[in-house]
C-alpha cells in the first residue's frame, strides 16, 4: 500500500505488538523463572528481570538428578534427540524411497499402494495406539530407542510431499539419464536426491519438531527413567503429589526443551530458503 | 557410424490406440533424416522407440546390423537432444556432459579431452563451470548438444530441439546443427513440426500423418511432387490451395467452369469425374488478361508481409491464397485473374487423396 494513514499504521503495529506479547510473554516468563530459586517463584512476586540463580539452576537441571528420582535433564535431552533425529531421518528415508517407487516404477497395484499409504494419514499414533503398543511390546521393544522411533517412522505426509515433488521433475530428466547409462538407483542417487535437498530440509524441520514434541507414545512405552524424553520429564516434574514442585527446575527444563527445535528451525530454515531460491528444475 | 532401419515398426498403447502403424524406413549412414508432421502423428513416438524410451509393439529396429528391439537405451549407442534440453540442473555444464561418460567408466583424462573438444566446437568453453540455470536458452541447447557429441554415438536423435528458442536463435541454431552434423558425419534423426526446419535441415524428409509415412524424399522432391494431398498442404507456407474440379480430358481439368491445362496428369482418367486441383500460392501468376489456363479470383483481403503480399479470396467458391511481390498488384484490387502454368498444377484423387500424376 502506498497511502500514508498514520492512524491505520499505528493500529496495525499495535495489533502486531499485542500479538507478539501474547505469544512471547510466557516464553519470557519461563526464561526468567529459570534464573530464580524456588522460593522466589513460589511467593508469587517473581521479578521480571533476570535473577542470579541461572548458573546454579542450569547445572543442577542438566547434570544432577533431583529428589523424586529425577534423571539429569542432559540425559533426557539425549533421549529426545535420538528419538527426534531417528524419527526425522527415518521418515525421510522411508518416504523418499516409497515416493520413488510410487512415481518411477510401474508395478501392479501401484495406485493401490499409494492410496494405502495415503489412507494412513487418517491413522495417527493416537488412533492405532493399542495394536501398535501390542506389537512393540511383543517384539520386546519397550524401553528401547527402536521402540520409540520405529512406529512413528512410516509417514504418509512425507511420501506425499516427495511424490508431489517428483511429479514436477520433467520425465526427460529420467530419459536423459537412461540414455546416459544411469540405472534406477543411479538416477535416484545422482539426480533425484540432489534435487530433493530442499524438500528434505523442509521435511526434516517438520518431522524433527514432531518427533521432539512426542508425548503420548514415549509416555506409554518407556517405563525406565533412563529412557525418559524431556517432554515426559517436564510433565513428571510438575505433577508431584507429595512434594513441592521445583518450579525453577521445571522452567529451566522447559527452556532447555525449546533450544533444539529452535536451533533446527533457524539452521534449516536458511538451507530451506536458500534452496528454494536456487533450485530450478 | 551406422544407418538405421525400421521394418514395419508399430506402437500400440494400452487401450488399442495405434500410434505408429507399421512404419518402414531406411536411413542411410551419415544422412540427416527429418521426421515432420502435425502433433499426434507419431513422429515423436517413433523417435522414442528408436531411442529405446518406448517399447516396440511390432516390427524391428536396426541400428547398423544390430536389432535393438530389446536393447537398453544406454547400450544402443545413440545420443538424444530433448526439447526442453533435460540438463541436470544441479550439475555444472562440464558434469552434464561428462555424466554419461563417467557412467560408462571412461578414463578421466579421456572424458576431460572429449568434453573440452565438444565445448570448443560448440563455443561453450567459458561456461563449463556454470550451472544450466545461469545459461541462456541457446547456450543450454548447445550444452545439450555437447552432451550428445561427447558420447561419439552412432546416431543422434533430436526431439524438436529448437522449439523452445526464440525465432532468431532458432534460425541460428538450425544452421549450426546442420553444419555440425555435416562436420561430424553422424547419422541424425530429427523430429519437428516446423516445416521450415524440416526443409532446410534434411537430406531425407519423412512426412508423417496419423501414425503412417505419407512420403519420403529429398526436400525438393517432396515440395515439387507431393504424393498426397496431406503432404501438399503440409509442406509449403502458405499451404497449397486445393480446388474442387472435374476432368475435362487428357491434360485438361476445369475448375468452376474455367479450363486449365495440366502437364503432370495421369492418363485414362474418365472425363467428368471429380478431381482435386492443387496450386501453390507462390506458383500462381496474378494479374494479366484472362485467357487459356486462367482462373478468376475474388479478393477478400490482403496481408502485407513486407517483400510479398498475400491475397486471400475465393476461386470457384473455394478458399484461395495468392502470393505476389509487393507492388506488383494494387492492394485494393478486388478481382484478380490468375494465369496458371500447366507444370505447376498438382492433381489429387478426392477419395484416396493420392496424387494423380504420371506414373
Amino acid at each position: 500500500m502506498v497511502e500514508n494513514r498514520p492512524f491505520a499504521q499505528f493500529m496495525a503495529y499495535l495489533t502486531l505488538v499485542l500479538g507478539v506479547i501474547v505469544v512471547a510473554f510466557p516464553v519470557y516468563l519461563a526464561i526468567m523463572a529459570s534464573t530464580f530459586d524456588a522460593a522466589t517463584i513460589i511467593n508469587g512476586n517473581m521479578p521480571l528481570i533476570p535473577g542470579d540463580q541461572a548458573a546454579e539452576n542450569y547445572t543442577r537441571t542438566l547434570f544432577y538428578g533431583g529428589k523424586q528420582a529425577r534423571e539429569p535433564v542432559a540425559m533426557m535431552m539425549v533421549n529426545s534427540m535420538v528419538m527426534a533425529m531417528g524419527i526425522a531421518i527415518g521418515k525421510i528415508i522411508i518416504s523418499i524411497l516409497s515416493a520413488f517407487a510410487v512415481v518411477y516404477f510401474k508395478f501392479p497395484f501401484r495406485k493401490t499402494a499409494f492410496w494405502i499409504i495415503f489412507i494412513t494419514l487418517m491413522l495417527p499414533v493416537e488412533v492405532r495406539i493399542y495394536p501398535t503398543y501390542k506389537i512393540v511390546a511383543d517384539l520386546g521393544l519397550l524401553d528401547t530407542y527402536t521402540g520409540l522411533i520405529m512406529p512413528l517412522i512410516a509417514s504418509a505426509t512425507g511420501t506425499l510431499l516427495f511424490r508431489q515433488f517428483f511429479m514436477t521433475i520433467p520425465d526427460e530428466l529420467l530419459e536423459a539419464s537412461k540414455i546416459d547409462g544411469a540405472g534406477a538407483f543411479r538416477f535416484f542417487k545422482d539426480t533425484l536426491l540432489p534435487l530433493s535437498i530442499t524438500t528434505i530440509a523442509a521435511l526434516f524441520v517438520i518431522q524433527f519438531i514432531y518427533g521432539w514434541n512426542q508425548y503420548l507414545w514415549p509416555l506409554l512405552i518407556t517405563t525406565k527413567s533412563s529412557m525418559q524424553t524431556i517432554v515426559i520429564g517436564i510433565k513428571k516434574m510438575i505433577t508431584t503429589t507429595d512434594a513441592l514442585t521445583e518450579w525453577q527446575i521445571a522452567m529451566t527444563t522447559a527452556v532447555l526443551a525449546m533450544v533444539p527445535p529452535v536451533l533446527v528451525v533457524i539452521f534449516m530454515q536458511r538451507l530451506f530458503v536458500k534452496g528454494l531460491v536456487e533450485t530450478e528444475k | 557410424m551406422a544407418g538405421v532401419t525400421l521394418d514395419t515398426v508399430r506402437k500400440i498403447y494400452a487401450g488399442n490406440v495405434e500410434a505408429v502403424k507399421g512404419v518402414s524406413l531406411g536411413i542411410e549412414d551419415g544422412s540427416f533424416c527429418v521426421l515432420v508432421g502435425p502433433s499426434g502423428c507419431g513422429k515423436s513416438t517413433l523417435l522414442r522407440m528408436i531411442a529405446g524410451l518406448e517399447t516396440i509393439s511390432g516390427g524391428e529396429i536396426r541400428i547398423g546390423d544390430r536389432v535393438v528391439n530389446q536393447v537398453e537405451p544406454a547400450d544402443r549407442d545413440i545420443a538424444m537432444v530433448f526439447q526442453n534440453y533435460a540438463l541436470y540442473p544441479h550439475m555444472s555444464v562440464y558434469d552434464n556432459m561428462a555424466y554419461g561418460l563417467r557412467n560408462r567408466k571412461t578414463p578421466k583424462d579421456e572424458i576431460e579431452r572429449r568434453v573440452r573438444e565438444a565445448a570448443r566446437i560448440l563455443a561453450i568453453e567459458p561456461f563449463l563451470d556454470r550451472k544450466p540455470r545461469a545459461l541462456s536458452g541457446g547456450q543450454r541447447q548447445r550444452v545439450a548438444m555437447g552432451r550428445a557429441i561427447v558420447r561419439k554415438p552412432q546416431v543422434f536423435l533430436f526431439d524438436e530441439p529448437l522449439s523452445n528458442l526464440d525465432a532468431k536463435l532458432r534460425v541460428q541454431m538450425r544452421v549450426e546443427i546442420k553444419r555440425l552434423q555435416k562436420a561430424l558425419g553422424v547419422t541424425s534423426i530429427y523430429v519437428t513440426h516446423d516445416q521450415v526446419e524440416a526443409m532446410t535441415l534434411s537430406d531425407k524428409l519423412v512426412v508423417m500423418s496419423g501414425g503412417q509415412i505419407e512420403q519420403v524424399g529429398s526436400p525438393s522432391e517432396v515440395y515439387r511432387r507431393p504424393e498426397t494431398r496431406f503432404v501438399a498442404t503440409f509442406i509449403g507456407s502458405p499451404p497449397m490451395n486445393i480446388l474442387p474440379g472435374t476432368v475435362e480430358g487428357p491434360g485438361r481439368v476445369s475448375v468452376g467452369g474455367q479450363v486449365i491445362a495440366v502437364t503432370d496428369m495421369r492418363e485414362g482418367l474418365a472425363p467428368g469425374s471429380a478431381i482435386e486441383v492443387g496450386l501453390r500460392p507462390e506458383d500462381v501468376q496474378a494479374g494479366g488478361a484472362p485467357g487459356a489456363s486462367s482462373l478468376a479470383m475474388d479478393v477478400d483481403f490482403v496481408e502485407e508481409l513486407g517483400a510479398t503480399q498475400l491475397f486471400h479470396g475465393k476461386v470457384a467458391g473455394a478458399e484461395f491464397v495468392v502470393q505476389a511481390s509487393t507492388g506488383q498488384i494494387a492492394a485494393e484490387t478486388r478481382k484478380l485473374t490468375l494465369s496458371i502454368d500447366p507444370g505447376n498444377v498438382h492433381l489429387f484423387d478426392p477419395q484416396t487423396t493420392k496424387r494423380l500424376g504420371r506414373v
